[in-house]
């Protein structure tokens, strides 16, 4: 099948036909299809969480307190204690990992150089953003609760162990994009390095740090098997995190979901509706900041 | 077409007689047949835009059958983008388009219903920098003419071995062919690639800078390879090397920019087209001369 | 994760070590305060490690060898753990086998078909997957899907009846909640980090690669196979493998649609039970041995998802690497 064209025959430029046309077309039009079965769940996911608890949501949903009893309909009580477990577990916990993540990204970044320390770190650090939730809230238990008993804290020493290593890394690759220049230009001025690094190379990768950790705080929000363990689900509101069982959005929906009882399951999508508006809050700030305070991206 | 306002040219005092590009001396007058053959690419008043930005204005030129076409000029005068404009490469770049219009053998390249992937079967490629695939030696060659339906295992090794000569690299990888083909050097790479072009058995072999990126040893056997495979294609090379402009091509196309004071903007432009002894001995456009005398570019 | 090299301006000329006492005292604390964080991932594991074995020692001690046989009862003190283990693989291949042709699906057509400016919307809606807490989607799977595929599955049951391997796998016990429910949720979950890993990977290729299959006269999918799929099918190797080690881990989506009945079967629309799941339903209540046997299981799922997840980093690292050697 040679193209050197016999004099005076006009080459043929049409498309090629047969299979080879086809077969790229129905490749492409698998390629959209598995876009479309992404959208197809999601969808109904999304569709059916607002409709059910679009209904149930109310002032009284939000600030009722205690949570009733799975028998009762919706209308009675509320879902307080769950969000405010929720607020005050995952802000504790955001408070211990966050800071203590960026100071890891720091040293991987600014003190580890290439030595076997920083790559082992690294490389750890990475493996345990796969370590199933459930094994973190085994392991608080283990270490903890046998001791001290249920608390908000050590639902959020879980939560904490859970968001640290997915901190660690985003806030690495926003370190590490902060250039060099920036840098020596702080050091000839006389600057020690942690100055440096504190007063300059943080500011400069803040937005990104920032909306690194609020998608870190996002998955925590809608952890439920680390707390299984460490708060123990309870109905009254507990203002102590440092004490006392609790419980917690995820905690609640998880254990409405099995329940046969209406009123329990109408609980249970209102409860998934609160929560996905504060994930998906959170998700859009997380961008946010990334637009409009990120200087240095790839 | 009109006269350029500025140019980048800066004309100098006029000297008494050119320099002789010694390189001249290589070129045998008797290889370029005075009456050229058919013609294979016409192109007529090309201009190419990215997006609104106009690369390249107003090109007409004839391309003929199993000559050494040269596309030679300062760098960002468009002749890459000429170049590819005539195998629909420009095609992959977003915003990329082409007002005028290009014939290939009487056929418009760029006619609503042709497929681009049936004109780069007929006219192939070589790049800058050698590419070939992350698979063996023989996968790489064998690929154009598995995905044109090629299944039968004697029949592609034949055109796997054909190729692999036709790029004078069979003797050097015959007893290695499922190594992989990132496992050469430079100017073996470049010549798989070529056996890898040759192998879909193409009309025309349009070549982008092929040597630039090889040393002198490599740059030599390809163009020897040029000058063997020429009676059986017929070949379109960019080139900033003027040497190699005069060594191993019939006819040169000499390309230049236009600047554009107001939107500071260049735009290449077709300068002077003509058989190469021509354009290298007796320019008759100023910017040729002081191109191809080696005062710019 | 690669690190840095650059001199290190901060040490001074001459001195014998960074912590050479001529720096401040207030530079040295701040070093040794992020290195103890560093470190604090590496404490942290070795901590997971030890302290859930020890809770479950009193299980690998009563039954040795016998945690791997299918004997679960806890009413006898009968703690063989097969099923849960055959749970927690299946339903991780089946998430996988559906997850993994869409994901990658989704890369492909992400860098090579669209153009740039319709790639954020989609890229978009997949983190949107993403943002969806795991337990919602359990809720929905259990209160709406389940119930809905619970038709699908009776009818592809009385289908496949008598046909000798399908009625294996797809035939009677049906229910909505099963091991196949329980997988396709977990593909849901898992379709936005392997889409993201491999869209990483796809666009490393270099685009001249790519430029020498169309300049053969490829078609677009001739042009992916040639010259893209050989350069990142390591990275992609390395992206399942995470989803693998994902899936095997999700407890909460599995513990609500799983069906909760310890068996091994290869009905895979029957209901089944997998490790996380039977740990998040069972602790509260488990005492003495049964809770150091769900203990047990933590550790096994721990031993299990490291080792996925250390083959997985090794596989991107390496081909990464072999790139940037090439």
């Amino acid at each position: 099948m040679t193209a050197t064209a016999v004099s005076g025959q006009a080459p043929d430029l049409r498309e090629p036909k047969g299979w080879r046309s086809t077969k790229n077309r129905i490749m492409t039009v698998l390629m959209v299809t598995s876009f479309v079965l992404v959208i197809i769940p999601l969808g109904f996911v999304l569709f059916t969480v607002i409709a059910k608890g679009a209904s149930i949501i109310s002032w009284q949903f939000l600030t009722g307190s205690p949570i009733p009893p799975n028998v009762l309909p919706a209308g009675i009580g509320g879902m307080w204690p769950a969000i405010l477990g929720t607020i005050e577990i995952t802000a504790l916990a955001t408070v211990m990992a966050v800071p203590l993540g960026i100071l890891g990204a720091i040293y991987l970044n600014e003190y580890g150089g290439k030595g076997w320390l920083a790559a082992l770190i690294g490389f750890m650090s990475d493996v345990m953003t796969g370590v199933p939730s459930i094994v973190m809230g085994l392991f608080i238990f283990s270490i903890w609760v046998l001791h001290f008993g249920y608390s908000g804290l050590a639902g959020a020493f879980a939560l904490g162990c859970l968001m640290l290593p997915v901190v660690i890394r985003s806030s690495y690759e926003m370190l590490r994009l902060v250039p060099d220049s920036l840098r020596e230009g702080a050091y000839a001025l006389g600057a020690t390095k942690a100055r440096v690094t504190v007063t300059v190379v943080l500011p400069a990768a803040i937005g990104g740090i920032v909306s690194g950790s609020l998608l870190a705080v996002a998955r925590a929000a809608g952890e439920t098997a680390p707390l299984l363990f460490t708060i123990l689900t309870v109905t009254e509101a507990n203002t102590n995190v440092f004490s006392g069982a609790n419980t917690s959005l995820p905690s609640q929906i998880f254990s409405n979901a099995s329940q046969p009882y209406t009123g329990a399951q109408d609980r249970g999508w209102g409860a998934a509706l609160t929560l996905i508006v504060i994930c998906f809050v959170l998700m859009i700030v997380a961008r946010f900041v990334t637009a409009r305070f990120t200087r240095y991206s790839r | 077409m009109e006269q350029p306002e500025q140019n980048v040219v800066t004309q100098t005092e006029p000297q008494t007689e050119l320099p002789r590009a010694a390189a001249l001396q290589d070129t045998r007058p008797s290889d370029v047949p005075d009456s050229p053959g058919a013609s294979v690419f016409d192109a007529k008043n090309v201009s190419c835009y990215y997006g609104s930005f106009r690369a390249v204005t107003d090109v007409s030129l004839t391309i003929y059958q199993n000559e050494i076409t040269a596309f030679i000029g300062p760098s960002g005068c468009g002749k890459t983008t000429v170049l590819r404009t005539l195998n629909r490469m420009n095609d992959l770049i977003p915003g990329a388009h082409v007002e005028g219009d290009v014939h290939y053998r009487g056929e418009s390249l760029y006619a609503k219903d042709v497929s681009p992937i049936a004109v780069r079967r007929r006219i192939g490629m070589v790049f800058q920098k050698p590419n070939p695939f992350p698979k063996s030696i023989y996968d790489n060659v064998a690929y154009g003419p598995r995905i044109n339906g090629q299944r039968n295992k004697g029949e592609l090794d034949e055109i796997v071995e054909k190729s692999l000569r036709g790029a004078a690299l069979w003797d050097e990888v015959k007893d290695r062919l499922k190594n992989s083909g990132l496992s050469l050097s430079g100017g073996q790479a470049q010549r798989l690639c070529i056996a890898r072009t040759l192998a879909v058995e193409p009309d025309v072999v349009l070549m982008d800078e092929p040597c630039s990126a090889l040393d002198p040893i490599a740059t030599g056997a390809i163009e020897d390879l040029m000058r063997e495979i020429k009676q059986r294609y017929t070949i379109v090379i960019v080139t900033h090397n003027m040497q190699q402009a005069t060594r191993v091509s019939d006819r040169t196309a000499f390309y230049s920019v236009l600047r554009n004071e107001e939107s500071d903007t260049r735009t290449g432009v077709l300068v002077e087209y003509g058989r190469t002894q021509q354009i290298f001995g007796d320019p008759q456009d100023t910017r040729t001369q002081a191109y191809v005398t080696g005062r710019m570019g | 994760m690669s690190t840095a090299v650059k001199a290190d301006p901060a040490v001074p000329a001459g001195s014998a070590s960074p912590l050479s006492t001529r720096r401040p005292l207030g530079d040295r604390g701040f070093q040794i305060l992020a290195l103890a964080s560093g470190l604090l991932v590496l404490v942290i594991l070795v901590l997971i490690a030890v302290s859930t074995s020890q809770q479950a020692s009193s299980w690998f001690s009563a039954e040795g060898l016998k945690i791997f046989t299918n004997n679960w009862d806890p009413a006898t003190n009968q703690f063989g753990a097969l099923a849960f283990i055959y749970g927690t693989a299946i339903t991780a291949v089946i998430a996988i086998i559906m997850a993994v042709p869409v994901s990658v699906g989704i890369a492909l057509l992400l860098n090579e078909v669209v153009p740039y400016r319709w790639s954020r919307p989609i890229v978009y809606v997949v983190d949107l997957l993403a943002v969806v807490p795991s337990v919602v989607w359990g809720l929905w799977g259990i209160l709406v899907f389940a119930p809905w595929i619970q038709h699908i599955y009776a009818s592809i049951a009385s289908g496949v009846k008598g046909v000798p391997v399908l009625d294996a796998l797809f035939g009677s016990p049906t229910s909505g909640a099963s091991f196949f429910t329980a997988g396709i949720i977990l593909a849901f979950m898992i379709t936005p980090i392997v889409t993201s890993l491999s869209r990483e990977v796809i666009a490393t290729v270099p685009q001249i690669d790519r430029e020498g299959a169309y300049a053969l006269g490829a078609t677009r999918w001739e042009m992916i196979t040639g010259a893209v799929w050989p350069h990142s099918q390591g990275g992609v190797v390395g992206a399942v493998l995470l989803g693998l080690g994902r899936a095997m881990g999700e407890t909460i989506a599995a513990a609500l649609v799983i069906g909760a009945s310890p068996v091994i079967t290869s009905h895979l629309f029957a209901p089944g039970y997998n490790m996380p799941a039977v740990i998040a339903n069972q602790f509260g209540e488990a005492s003495g041995e049964f809770r150091a046997a769900l203990m047990g299981l933590g550790v096994l799922l721990f031993v299990f998802t490291i080792i996925i997840n250390v083959l997985a980093r090794g596989v991107v690292e390496r081909s990464a690497r072999r790139k940037r050697g090439a």
